[in-house]
This record gives C-alpha cells, sequence and structure tokens, in this order.
C-alpha cells in the first residue's frame, strides 16, 4: 500500500476551482459539524473561510483544549552534520552551497546532548542532512546510544530510509520519525529536487508509512509552506495524516507548518503564506483532525507563536540552533534563520504566563526498563 | 459532619468518591488547590510524564502527602508495556495502585479490552491493586473481574470529549451485574453528568479534563465534588420509582372497595 494513489489523484483533481466556489455559508456548516469530513476541509480552507477566522479559532481552540488540555510538549533538534548529496533548490545544506561541512563526533554529540539537557529538556530531535555515507544508520545508532541515557524520547529527521532501517534504530531507542514532503506537487517537486536521491517522490512520500510500520510510536509531516500553493498543500497533507491515522491507529501523527526562512541560497519562497493564511491552515486542520499533533518551530517569530499558541499547536521547538554543534558552540552557518530565538527558559516563561504548561516529557522508554 | 459513607477499596478507606486526575493543567500548581477544594484523596499520573529521577519540575511535587497516588500506564499499547509500566511505577514509590490504559487506537483512544485484560492479570498476580479503564462492555468486565481487578473503570464516552453518560445503558448493567465497583472514568464532562452516574450507583467517578480546562480549575474541582457527593446521598436515599403515567394521589379506583361487588 501506498499514498501514492491518492496523491496523484488529488494532483489530478482541481481543488483550487473546488474552493473558489466554497462560500463562508460552507465554511460556517463545516464548522458546525461534530465530525468534519472531506469536503468540510475543503471549505475551510477556502478564501471565503477566511472571513469566518475568528469562528475557526474558537472551534480550534475548544477541541485542542479537550483533547490536549493547556499543555505544550517542547522539543528541540540537535543538528549532527550537514553533510547532503541532495540539491534542493530551497535549502542551505544543499549540496552545490559551499558552507562548511562537518559530522559531530562522538564526544561532539555528547556535549551537544549534555548542553541540551542542561536547560531541561527531553525530548530531542535528531537532524541531519542526506547523506547516508557519511551520516547512515550505523552512525545515527551511535548517536543515540550516547544520547538515550539523557534524552527519553528521540526522534530522527534524516535521509528516508528503508523499513528495516527503522526497525534497527527504534531497537537502538528512537521513537519518532519527522519527513517532509517539501511538496505534494510531483511536478514542482521534481523541478526542486534537480539532482540527488532525494529526486524520488514516491520513496519520499512513502517514507512515514515505513516509520510506521517499523513500530515508531511517533510520525510528523509536513509540507514546506511557500513553494507552491498553501491551500492545497495543507488538504493533501491532512489527508496525509488521516490516511496515515486510519492504517496506523497506534501512531501520534503530526503535523508540522513550516513556512520558508531566508537561507544561504538565492532562492526565495515563490508564493509567501501570510500571518493570517496561516491561521486558517492550523485551525482548518485542527478541526479536520481533532486529535492532530501540531508542531509549530521556530521559524516564527516569537510574538506569532505566542499568539497561536492556543489555536491548536501542540508541540514546538524552543532553544533552537540550526547549525551543527550550535548548542555547545557558537558561530556556524545554520540550515535556515531562526526567528525565534529565546531561551528554553523564556519560552517556558511565555507559556505559563499565557496558562500553558510546557511538557518537557511524555514518553517513558520501556526497552531499557524491561 | 461525620462520614458514615466509606468507600473501601484496595485496603483504604476513602471518604470521597471523586477521583482527579494530574494532566491538561495549564500549572500543576492548581493540583494541590484542586485537591483540597474538591475533597478528592485519590489521583491518577501519567507515569509517562513522570521524571523519574526526581527532577525539580515535576508533577509529583505538586500532589499532596495524603492522596493515594493512582498511576496509569497512558501510552502503553499492549498488555506487555503496561505491565512494565507497572512495574516501573512501583519501584519507583509511586504504590500498589495501578490504573491499567492500553490503547492502542490514538484516533478514538478506547482501551483494548483484550490486552487489558491480560496485563491485569499479570499484575493482580504481583500484587497490585489493578484497576483497569474499559470500554462498557459486560463480558470484559467479567473477565477483569476473573483476572483479579480490583475495581472496573468503564468510559462514560470517549476520553477528553467532555459529552458525558453516552454509554449510560452499558454502565447500568455493568452496575447491576458485576460484584466489583464500577467507577466511571472518562467522557464526564459536568458536574451534573457526574452526579447521575453516581445516581445510578456507581462506586466513584474519575474526572480530569473537565476539570483541569475549565476557566476556573479550583471551583470546578469544588463543584465536581459536590456533585459527587450529592449523587451517592440520593442513591443511598432510593429515589422513588420513575412512571411514565401520571399517579392520582387519591386512587381513581379506590371506590371499588377491598371487596364484594356484585358477582
Ligand atoms: S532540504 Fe535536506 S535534503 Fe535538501 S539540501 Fe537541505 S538538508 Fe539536504
Amino acid at each position: 500500500m501506498s499514498f501514492l494513489p491518492e496523491a496523484l489523484r488529488l494532483h489530478r483533481e482541481p481543488l483550487e476551482e473546488r474552493m473558489a466556489a466554497a462560500t463562508g455559508h460552507d465554511a460556517l456548516r463545516a464548522l458546525e459539524r461534530e465530525r468534519v469530513g472531506e469536503d468540510g476541509f475543503l471549505a475551510l480552507l477556502s478564501p471565503a473561510a477566511g472571513q469566518h477566522l475568528e469562528a475557526m479559532a474558537g472551534r480550534a481552540r475548544d477541541l485542542t483544549l479537550r483533547r490536549f488540555g493547556r499543555t505544550v510538549s517542547l522539543f528541540t533538534p540537535l543538528y549532527v552534520s550537514n553533510h547532503c548529496a541532495n540539491h534542493c533548490r530551497y535549502c542551505g545544506f544543499a549540496a552545490p552551497n559551499s558552507i562548511p561541512r562537518s559530522r559531530l563526533t562522538m564526544d561532539e554529540v555528547r556535549a551537544e546532548g549534555e548542553a541540551i539537557a542542561a536547560t531541561g529538556l527531553r525530548q530531542l530531535l535528531l537532524l541531519t542532512g542526506e547523506s547516508p555515507a557519511r551520516a547512515g544508520v550505523e552512525y545515527l545508532e551511535d548517536c543515540v546510544r550516547v544520547l538515550r541515557p539523557l534524552f527519553p524520547s528521540i526522534a530522527v529527521e534524516v535521509f528516508p530510509m528503508a523499513t528495516d532501517d527503522y526497525r534497527r534504530l527504534a531497537a537502538a531507542g528512537v521513537d519518532g520519525l519527522t519527513v517532509f514532503q517539501e511538496t505534494y506537487d510531483p511536478d514542482l517537486y521534481a523541478d526542486l529536487h534537480p539532482a540527488g536521491p532525494k529526486r524520488d517522490y514516491t520513496w519520499r512520500l512513502d517514507t512515514p508509512m515505513r516509520g510506521a510500520e517499523a513500530g515508531l510510536r511517533v510520525v510528523n509531516i509536513g509540507a514546506l509552506l511557500g513553494l507552491t500553493g498553501w491551500r492545497r498543500e495543507i488538504f493533501v497533507t491532512g489527508l496525509h495524516a488521516a490516511w496515515l491515522m486510519k492504517r496506523y491507529p497506534g501512531v501520534d501523527v503530526a503535523v508540522s507548518l513550516p513556512r520558508m526562512r531566508p537561507h544561504a541560497g538565492a532562492f526565495q519562497p515563490a508564493s509567501p503564506v501570510s500571518d493570517r493564511e496561516l491561521v486558517q491552515a492550523m485551525t482548518a486542520l485542527r478541526i479536520f483532525l481533532p486529535r492532530l499533533s501540531i508542531t509549530i518551530s521556530t521559524r516564527e517569530t516569537p510574538s506569532f507563536r505566542d499568539n497561536i499558541l492556543p489555536l491548536g499547536v501542540t508541540r514546538m521547538s524552543a532553544g533552537v540552533s540550526t547549525a551543527v554543534g550550535g548548542h555547545a558552540k557558537a558561530g556556524e552557518t545554520g540550515q535556515f534563520e531562526i526567528s525565534d530565538p529565546r531561551s528554553v527558559a523564556e519560552v517556558c516563561a511565555m507559556l505559563k504566563s499565557r496558562g500553558y504548561q510546557p511538557v518537557f516529557k511524555d514518553w517513558e522508554p520501556l526497552e531499557a526498563s524491561a | 459532619m461525620e462520614h458514615t459513607d466509606i468507600f473501601e477499596l484496595g485496603g483504604k478507606r476513602l471518604t470521597s468518591r471523586l477521583f482527579t486526575g494530574t494532566g491538561k493543567y495549564g500549572d500543576d500548581c492548581l493540583i494541590p488547590a484542586v485537591c483540597e477544594a474538591s475533597g478528592s484523596q485519590v489521583i491518577t499520573v501519567a507515569l509517562r510524564r513522570v521524571e523519574l529521577d526526581g527532577r525539580a519540575d515535576n508533577v509529583m511535587r505538586h500532589i499532596p502527602g495524603h492522596m493515594t497516588l493512582l498511576p496509569n500506564t497512558s501510552g502503553a499499547r499492549t498488555a506487555d508495556e503496561a505491565v512494565r509500566i507497572a512495574r516501573l511505577a512501583r519501584a519507583m514509590g509511586c504504590g500498589d495502585w495501578i490504573k491499567i490504559e492500553v490503547i492502542s487506537d490514538n484516533r478514538h483512544l478506547l482501551p483494548d479490552g483484550y490486552e487489558t485484560a491480560r496485563a491485569t492479570e499479570t499484575l493482580a498476580k504481583e500484587g497490585f491493586v489493578v484497576l483497569p479503564y474499559m470500554n462498557p462492555d459486560l463480558y470484559v468486565a467479567r473477565s477483569l473481574a476473573d483476572a483479579g481487578a480490583a475495581a472496573i473503570m468503564p468510559l462514560g464516552a470517549p476520553i477528553g470529549t467532555n459529552r458525558g453518560l453516552r454509554t449510560e445503558e452499558m454502565i447500568r448493567i455493568l452496575i447491576e451485574e458485576m460484584d466489583l465497583p464500577i467507577i466511571v472514568d472518562a467522557g464526564i464532562g459536568t458536574p451534573s453528568q457526574a452526579c447521575q452516574a453516581m445516581e445510578m450507583g456507581a462506586a466513584a467517578c474519575l474526572v480530569n479534563t473537565a476539570i483541569a480546562t475549565a476557566s476556573d480549575p479550583v471551583l470546578m474541582g469544588r463543584a465536581f465534588g459536590r456533585a459527587v457527593a450529592a449523587g451517592r446521598e440520593a442513591f443511598l436515599a432510593g429515589p422513588g420509582a420513575v412512571s411514565s403515567l401520571a399517579r392520582a394521589s387519591s386512587p381513581l379506583t379506590g371506590f371499588l372497595g377491598e371487596t364484594g361487588g356484585a358477582a
């Protein structure tokens, strides 16, 4: 099984036309329903639904509160290698960009892990560029062994792997996977990935499924917003998430809403997404999938992150450096510029002042405690 | 007032029949005040959220010492995982009570009865006071009782929905058929719903979301404490039978008399 037939079907559908035809009344009808189906989701993403953003926000807030309470799970990425074999036109780590390349030694990984753990964080996202040759499964297993005593939850955002490799990582103590499709539009995808293994649209599309098959507990997907029309991308992302939830009911499916940030390359967003639009995207997703985890990264500004907090956010990154080894030492080039440079303590203080509890730990690893 | 209505469970004597939770609070500092206002004496805590090495900012710090801890196995997808979490909870000093939650469907968060019964059996044998969270199904309830459960915790509606006693008829059957205490868990959204469960004869109610996500959790905790007590009293008082026919206080056929009448 694969999400591919569904993705291709949606690619052929005139979704923009259907959204343009949806009325504010359609959006309000969707808001009144206990369960919103595909048509309702489409109506909530339509331009007409934009007039009802306040009502959408209210519903999204209520649903989030019921399911998740006033809690936000905090994590931080740890970049362990920026070697990359791909030529993604929108990324600072792309192979043709001449930036210093490095891969952390295990001592450096430990130092980074300790620096992060000292801030109180317990959930880690391990990142690399995509270079199985320089930072492959064995290297990641080594990293996890070093980091496991410090972090009860470790997820990876690395190159797409085969199911068996995910099983190996799971056995080492990895419990989550993040993989962004970047764009669900296969033509644009081909255009943005001119060279490198990432050119394979289908292999990437089925990555979350393989992670779920391998028994990972959390699978986080998303489209890079700004590459093309966001309404279509969010619609397909939502259906992809729903598809995963249905097939893997034991997996916690999460969606990230990364907006493009300035970076070392020359590529700039073709279709920038406004704050208002991002809120519409997020609240529509929440209303369509009330149990979805939604992640907001430090790509967003502090004030924006603070204000969208109640509207559906359940996970946030904090204390972020996107540079390899950026926690223990400063001055490297990051993958992209972050907009929220606040420390973990500052983000926690903000959450508390708004009546939210930062959650550092939400999983107790069982493999070691059997 | 002297409490004469004691709820005995797992060797403890409880005067409050409201169990509370620790999840979903905007600030765990509210927990002591909620415990006090509600009168609750039993509180559930997800072990997955607890820092086992006793770090400073820890939910356990906020739980008043007199409370009976009911660690739960939230996050467990199989009986095996639930058993390991339970053992961890005991090893870290959380006591012998354990609420079994085995959920492998994150969409609806419905408990898996078969795996729950398996975990219950193992843990009851190890001396735990096992309180399994379950779908209100009579057969599952019986297998949980056979497995050694100390009480049965059927859901009123799916977790966190605040939809009330959607499973009322099934819970009523459990109350009638089972000899174990029935503690309604999940779905209760308002004090009146908790009151209704108690009037039906539930032994206790566990309420988390409705209190933790209220605008004023302390006030809501107090309201739930009172509602549960009121429902319990109503149950003990034995409500008058309900009839759909109006009964005139002077019977319409009284003129017929006890005896006599022409043949
Ligand atoms: S997006 Fe990822 S795969 Fe593409 S160039 Fe950047 S690091 Fe490499």
